[in-house]
């Protein structure tokens, strides 16, 4: 479903601090499979979740998407791809503090001008069924860290993405809790959604609704599952 | 259609919901761009309405005005400097007139004092010893029909006299100090020996002549200062003016106070502005959405200060007589007088306050998240 | 309709948009009731032949502005800097170079 073809990304180029985060990644995304990227820090596997999302663009190599090259698209239509084709959970969460639940999840679909009253009730049964219904007037920052990320997951879910970005999801967790999120995935999983992730956390890597596991060093591949 | 204002009703609940998470400072921020454009507004509206009145009541004054200058200062008229004068063709009417000052230790209030043209209240004719006084001068005395005042003249006596009326409150803009009395109460009162006049007034009946006439008339009387009815109203219309005074400081304070704001809210975002706008962006917001979103943010504060500070200054200058400017008007004066302005607005000036008070504001606001607008969002998932 | 904070600000905006030309309305109805007082005033302004608003009662010159000459100012002081309030209200009557001229232009004339 993604094709990657040769990535390289550099950061600084041309400066005295040029750093190639990713050397020549050439990797196939399966749909409605999970794939879990694996490896030490600065190995590139945030680098290569914000090129596969369409975060960033890289600085040669190909991504296709759909048998669609995806590499060479103006901002405007990356951003309409990555709207609705992705949905990110970031290891920080990054929600909007001070806004509601609620409107932390409605956020990604507010540019498209939809019918808002259909937004809120989508809004408002994501949060239901992540069993936080009872938190949706609550501040994000009263919430405590597996709530915040429930409703990471829903905002990433509002606008019925194809894929799931997460990156590190259970490296602010603990073990209770990162069992539930594996639960949470293997629900999306069977709901059809492809499901991309980085982690080096054991409980991650070798459960068994991870499909795929890849690893990588110094910005490339290193063997594959 | 539907779409865009759809979409502009989300940017709004997002960019509204932003602001109430700092309730106490933006509300603050809001109250204080409020009042600068009260002021303004409040100046603008009383000077101009002030000008306005006094162009419509100011036309009847007197076509010409003769003065005699001896040595730089006004001086009286001698007597034989009417008939001086002779015929000029084109003036109707020429007559002395009789005013001047009287400063009254009591209440430490200047009065003018009238001799009122003869024929020029028929109905109440002011006998010698009666006075007709201005609501002011009436007010700062404590004084109603029928009562009796004294006034210590120059030359050491007194004299008394008694009210006969009061002018009307309405007309106290042009005659809060007023004091009329008739000739000869007025001649015993100065020592102003007969024949001797204040200056001369002369009704032109031909509005074109009357700069013709007026250069006749400093030909024939070379130490004669002409003051044309044109030169009143041309003084009024200068009244407030912005480059004087206690305008010009009110102003330059109003514009450092929006340059200011402007600067506080264009000099960057904080780092925790930044980190939003980047999550905006990685959720899905292009550039465009984060620069519209901030747009209406600027717009609406923006609007809603003018809204209420207009409204406010409307509500002030003519529901409450410019209360505020009341002491800053009367200055040292004791006598202050009591009036309504009639409401007149100069559409032109209310566009401009709108155009200065909306637009800087809302461009200030988005400039500097232009540059965050534009990064790629790929440093939030770094960051 | 109102829980929605977009809705909540465009009933506030509607009700100051709709205060703000009830103003414009307000001068008018005004307008048309000050005719009366302000005809009485220009007849006194006639009757009495004024020649100033009677606005600043300090000085003399402050009190008829349009009557001043550029010297009346300085009269107290022959380096006389404004001292009255209201003189920083008023400027000097424009007219007050324009009559000095035309005496300067009498003056060549009659030679």
């Amino acid at each position: 479903m993604i094709k990657l073809t040769d990535i390289r990304k550099a950061y600084n180029q041309g400066r005295d601090n040029e750093f190639w985060a990713l050397n020549g990644i050439d990797l196939k995304i399966e749909p409605q499979r999970v794939t879990a990227l694996c490896g030490p820090s600065g190995s590139g596997k945030t680098t290569l979740l914000t090129i596969v999302g369409c975060l960033a663009r890289p600085t040669s190599g190909r991504v296709h998407l759909r048998e669609r090259d995806i590499s060479g698209l103006p901002e405007r239509f990356l951003t309409e791809i990555r709207r609705s084709t992705f949905g990110f959970v970031f290891q920080q969460f990054n929600l909007i503090k001070g806004l509601t639940a609620r409107d932390n999840v409605m956020l990604p679909a507010y540019p498209l001008g939809g019918d808002w009253r259909a937004l809120h009730d989508r809004a408002e049964s994501l949060l239901d069924t992540l069993k936080l219904g009872h938190r949706r007037h609550a501040r994000v920052e009263w919430l405590s860290g597996g709530e915040q990320q429930r409703v990471a997951i829903a905002r990433a879910m509002i606008n019925d993405p194809e894929v799931v970005i997460a990156d590190e999801p259970t490296a602010n967790l603990d073990t209770a809790l990162s069992r539930e999120f594996m639960a949470i995935l293997e629900n999306l999983k069977e709901q059809g959604k492809t499901i991309l992730l980085t982690s080096h956390d054991p409980l991650v890597v070798e459960s068994a609704v991870v499909d795929t596991v890849v690893n990588l060093r110094d910005g490339r591949l290193v063997g594959a599952d | 259609m539907r779409t865009w204002i759809e979409k502009q009703k989300a940017l709004i609940d997002f960019t509204l919901s932003s602001l109430a998470r700092r309730k106490l400072k933006n509300l603050g921020l809001l109250l204080v761009y409020t009042l600068i454009v009260f002021i303004l507004a409040s100046v603008m509206l009383f000077t101009h309405a002030l000008r306005h009145e006094a162009a419509q009541v100011l036309k009847n004054s007197p076509e010409v005005i003769l003065q005699r200058m001896v040595a730089g200062r006004h001086d009286l008229i001698p007597p034989g400097y009417l008939e001086k004068l002779g015929r000029i063709r084109g003036v109707q009417k020429k007559e002395g007139r009789l005013w001047g000052y009287y400063y009254d230790a009591v209440v430490k209030a200047n009065y003018t004092l009238m001799v009122p043209a003869a024929g020029a209240f028929t109905a109440e004719t002011i006998t010698d010893g009666s006075i007709v006084i201005g609501a002011a001068m009436a007010r700062a005395r404590g004084l109603t029909p029928g009562n009796l005042i004294s006034f210590r003249s120059y030359s050491g006596r007194l004299f008394s006299f008694t009210v006969a009326d009061v002018l009307p409150h309405s007309a106290e803009l042009v005659s809060a100090d007023l004091i009329l009395m008739s000739e000869a109460d007025y001649r015993a009162f100065f020592d102003i020996t007969a024949g001797y006049y204040t200056d001369i007034a002369l009704s032109v009946a031909n509005p074109q002549e009357v700069r013709n006439i007026a250069i006749k008339l400093a030909e024939t009387l070379p130490d004669s200062r002409p003051i044309l009815r044109e030169e009143v109203l041309r003084t009024y219309e200068s009244i407030f003016n912005w480059r004087e005074g206690i305008v010009l400081v009110l102003l330059s304070a109003a514009i450092l106070a929006f340059a200011i704001f402007a600067w506080d809210k264009a000099s960057g975002l904080s780092a925790e502005e930044k980190r939003e706008i980047g999550i905006l962006k990685a959720i899905g917001w292009e550039t465009g959405d984060v620069i519209k979103m901030k747009f209406w943010e600027g717009a609406l504060i923006s609007l809603t200060a003018f809204l209420l500070g207009y409204i406010a200054a409307y509500l002030h200058v003519f529901r409450f007589s410019s209360a505020l400017f009341e002491p800053v008007l009367k200055g040292w004066a004791v006598l202050y007088p009591r009036f309504e302005l009639t409401p007149v607005m100069d559409g032109f000036q209310v566009a401009t306050l709108f155009f200065f008070t909306v637009f800087p504001y809302t461009v200030a606001t988005i400039v500097p998240i232009w540059r965050a607008a534009i990064t790629d969002p790929d440093a939030v998932m770094r960051g | 309709m109102l829980s929605r904070n977009s809705h909540r600000a465009f009933v506030f905006l509607g009700l100051f948009l709709t205060l703000f030309l009830l103003t414009f309305a307000d001068a008018a109805v005004q307008r048309g009731g000050r005719i009366a007082a302000l005809d009485e005033n220009a007849r006194l302004v006639a009757r009495l032949g004024l020649t100033d608003l009677c606005l600043f009662t300090e000085a003399r010159y402050t009190r008829h502005p349009s009557q001043a000459d550029l010297h009346t100012a300085f009269q107290d002081h022959p380096i006389g800097l404004e001292h009255f309030p209201s003189g920083t209200l008023l400027p000097p009557p424009r007219n007050l170079a324009s009559s000095y001229e035309n005496l300067d232009r009498k003056t060549k004339s009659a030679d």
